[in-house]
């Protein structure tokens, strides 16, 4: 599944790179192909996903989805605490261990977050944040087919992640697909309601979320405190002593 | 701790007008803990009334946001030469678009809370990032404020979530408006996206 997305995307990137929109963000060279997979995700989101992650969240029961989520998570943060270790940040890779031990062993195999209850905070780390640790930079922004935003450096990086991914924890391929199955289900009914306000506010939905994407990877590659950009320069305000139209 | 102060001072004690200077952080603190429990108490905000939450975000929030230089940072060069009408229409349709944008936002609030990230001091004295994590269970999310000094007090000319400033954003999604129609075609669009907005009552 992995080698198909990346030899896919990559063979994407190669015959439709050449169509990028002359103006536009320089992380994005190429907008107009994006767009056209930013549809067709949306189109498939409209169809199926949604659809599907809103029937899961009206049938399923508030305390089994929690415990899906939890789940997922917490084979999540096993891969975090590696990532920590590549990253050479040893005193939050023991905590994302120890959060893994703890909720897998007292939390039963992560169906309860009990070191999250106790207070210890999950950070999400993945190869993409560790290759941009080591220096890689993200490259071009880059619009997945069904897997969304990404950059060049993380959709390498998929690679790695799709290893680590909680399908890969089980053998029979059967249960491989109907893990990965819930996972994205139970993935997409967490963020009905968010994306539900991202439709209402977004005057452009592609720009929304690639400037959010893309900030925030910086943000989580730098841990939260990238180093500081400076503001944008603010145009001169004409009539500036003049109280503001009310 | 304000209450205490608005106390002491009714009653006439020998407080400095020093004192009752605010710093930024305890300025954003009270700021979001005051909305949070607005939105906690408030039963008809959590079913999702709309209406209500952009009510609290006019009286509560907005007084505390510098609206002109948050239209005019979003907007970018073509501010300037936009005619009076047309400054005065785009903010209104801003404005709006403001509340819409952070009622939207709001209706995501649960059971969170609000702890401050150690204080980064912006170019001057008069400008200072305030950094927030809202924490929830699991991830916390990240919630930062420009703040500028406005006498004793503070106001908001920027907010970021997650890393991505709103005026960055807006001025992101502005952009082909602007170059296509100017002024008025951002105006309209605003305008048309406001009532759809208020057209969906949840």
């Amino acid at each position: 599944m992995s080698r198909f997305h990346f030899a896919l995307a990559a063979l994407l990137l190669f015959v439709l790179g050449g169509c990028a929109t002359a103006p536009g963000s320089p992380n994005d060279p190429f907008e107009g192909f994006n767009r056209s997979v930013f549809s067709f995700n949306e189109t498939v989101d409209n169809a199926v996903l949604k659809p599907v992650a809103t029937g899961y969240q009206k049938v399923v029961p508030q305390f089994v989805r929690t415990s899906v989520d939890n789940f997922f998570a917490n084979l999540g943060d096993a891969w975090s605490a590696v990532n920590l270790v590549l990253q050479a940040k040893p005193v939050p890779a023991i905590e994302m261990g120890m959060r893994f031990v703890f909720n897998s062993t007292l939390g039963l195999g992560g169906l309860f977050d009990i070191a999250g209850d106790a207070g210890m905070e999950r950070r999400n780390e993945d190869f993409g944040q560790t290759l941009g640790r080591w220096g890689v930079g993200p490259g071009p922004y880059l619009v997945l087919p069904i897997l969304g935003p990404s950059t060049v450096r993380d959709t390498a990086a998929l690679a790695a992640d799709f290893q680590a991914a909680p399908a890969a924890w089980f053998q029979e391929r059967r249960d491989q697909t109907g893990v990965t199955v819930l996972q994205v289900i139970s993935t997409r009914a967490r963020f009905l309601s968010a994306t539900r306000t991202i439709d209402d506010i977004a005057l452009d939905k592609y720009l929304l979320i690639r400037d959010g994407f893309l900030v925030r990877r910086r943000n989580q590659v730098y841990d939260g405190n990238p180093p500081e950009e400076p503001e944008p320069p603010e145009p001169p305000e004409e009539g500036s002593d003049k109280p503001p139209p009310k | 701790m304000f209450r205490t102060l608005a106390i002491a001072l009714t009653l006439g004690t020998t407080l400095s007008l020093a004192q009752a200077e605010t710093t930024p952080d305890a300025f954003v603190m009270t700021l979001s803990t005051e909305v949070i429990d607005a939105v906690k108490a408030d039963k008809a905000i959590q079913a999702g009334d709309v209406s209500r939450i952009r009510t609290l975000v006019d009286t509560k929030v907005l007084p505390n946001v510098n609206l002109q230089r948050m239209v005019v940072k979003s907007v970018g060069q073509p501010w300037r030469s936009a005619t009076p009408e047309q400054q005065k229409r785009l903010t209104e349709e801003f404005k709006t678009y403001l509340i819409n944008t952070y009622a939207g936002a709001l209706t995501q609030v649960r059971d969170q809370t609000v702890k401050l990230r150690p204080v980064r001091a912006g170019s001057n004295a008069n400008e200072v990032v305030i950094g927030t994590d809202v924490v929830n269970k699991g991830e916390p999310i990240q919630l930062d404020y420009r703040l500028e000094k406005a006498g004793d007090a503070w106001k908001i000319y920027d907010f970021n979530v997650l890393g991505l400033w709103a005026t960055d954003s807006f001025r992101s999604q502005f952009a082909r408006d602007l170059s296509g129609g100017g002024v008025d075609a951002l105006i309209a669009r605003l305008s048309e996206k406001n009532k759809q907005i208020a057209g969906t009552k949840n």
